[in-house]
């Protein structure tokens, strides 16, 4: 069982791998210190991926909406809005286990061996709204209201909190580009620390900045109930050996809610079934293990 | 039966409400805006603006 959840695990980190590197495929973007400024950045990938990383070959939907609903001509994003919706029905949150490289930063971190990891602590579940006032705050509100004389409004979480945006294109250009090193102040400190923290505290809380604060998992989260893909529970094969809930690193209870809004698809908890009881449907096809 | 009929339905409308939201954006110019935004480096995401 043990390896049939490893065997699981390298696949999805696999395809992780693969994803982050045919999303941010722009390899003279590193090397010239610049970005990509080719058409495909007109479409967003799934996951937090920032447009600003010299590799990225498309363009972040948080950055997206922000740049879309900030702007002075409108205030709201059909564009935007939709892709979600797309993404979310066929999928909810597999994007957050299987398509987001920030996803895949966490879990490689979390992999560091260290005598005291933290699963679980007493205001966890409350701070899991937390990415709720996140999106709504940061990535709504503040864009809309908060603008300068022509109606032109900041994309807030970028500028405030994204610490992907810091790692992917924060680091690499102040690091690759004289000019952008030249400018770096104060915001950029602020921004290093909270992708240092994260950084720390991933190693220690699996997925800390997924469970808490990421405005993308916290849209998906809405859809995981009703996407086209979904787990259940067959009720006929499982024993509730409560295996699934301990495997979960996410602290879902899949038996309880297989649909959880904090599920993220990793599929551990289905590895480590000794009944193969959980299984998942894609429009309502159920698929074989 | 009844059941699986209605959440396929919703899904079918959840995912042609997303196409014609897509549709309605890209006719009002919206992924303009996101492409002039994303081809020019966001100092905010980088943490110099
Ligand atoms: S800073 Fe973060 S939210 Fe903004 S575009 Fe970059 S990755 Fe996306
Ligand atoms: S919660 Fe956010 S950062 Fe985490 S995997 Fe999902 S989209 Fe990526
Ligand atoms: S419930 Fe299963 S698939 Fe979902 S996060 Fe937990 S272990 Fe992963």
């Amino acid at each position: 069982m043990v390896n049939n959840k490893k065997s699981n695990d390298n696949f999805r980190h696999i395809i992780q791998v693969l994803w982050t590197l045919v999303t941010n495929a722009y390899i003279i973007g590193f090397i010239r210190g610049k970005i990509y400024q080719g058409k495909i950045k007109n479409v967003c990938v799934p996951g937090l991926n920032c447009y600003s990383c010299p590799g990225a070959v498309a363009s972040c939907p948080i950055g997206a909406l922000q740049a879309v609903i900030g702007s002075y001509e409108y205030k709201f994003s059909f564009y935007i809005a939709g892709f979600f919706i797309i993404i979310g029905t066929f999928m909810g949150r597999f994007v957050c286990g299987y398509l987001c490289p920030f996803g895949l930063f966490q879990d490689l971190l979390n992999k560091i061996p260290l005598r005291f990891k933290v699963s679980t602590f007493k205001f966890d579940k409350i701070l899991r709204y937390f990415k709720y006032l996140v999106l709504i705050v940061f990535v709504v509100l503040m864009p809309i209201f908060i603008t300068d004389i022509i109606g032109q409004g900041f994309p807030w979480f970028c500028k405030l909190i994204c610490p992907a945006g810091t790692l992917e294109g924060g680091v690499p250009l102040v690091l690759l580009n004289d000019a952008m090193r030249s400018t770096v102040g104060l915001l950029f400190g602020w921004k290093f620390f909270i992708l240092i923290a994260v950084i720390i505290l991933s190693v220690i809380i699996y997925r800390p900045f997924c469970k808490y604060v990421c405005p993308l998992g916290a849209i998906y989260s809405l859809f995981n109930p009703i996407s086209a893909f979904k787990y259940s529970i067959n009720t006929d094969k499982c024993i509730n050996c409560k295996m699934c809930a301990q495997v979960c690193k996410m602290g879902c209870n899949p038996v309880e809610n297989p649909n959880s809004l904090e599920c993220i698809r990793c599929g551990k908890c289905r590895s480590i079934c000794p009944e193969e009881a959980i299984e998942y449907t894609f429009f309502n096809e159920r698929k074989k293990i | 039966m009844f059941l699986k009929n209605k959440s396929s339905a919703l899904t079918a409308v959840t995912l042609l409400a997303g196409f014609l939201f897509l549709f309605i954006g890209v006719y009002r110019g919206e992924s303009i805006i996101v492409f002039e935004k994303a081809v020019n480096i966001c100092l905010e995401c980088i943490g110099i603006g």
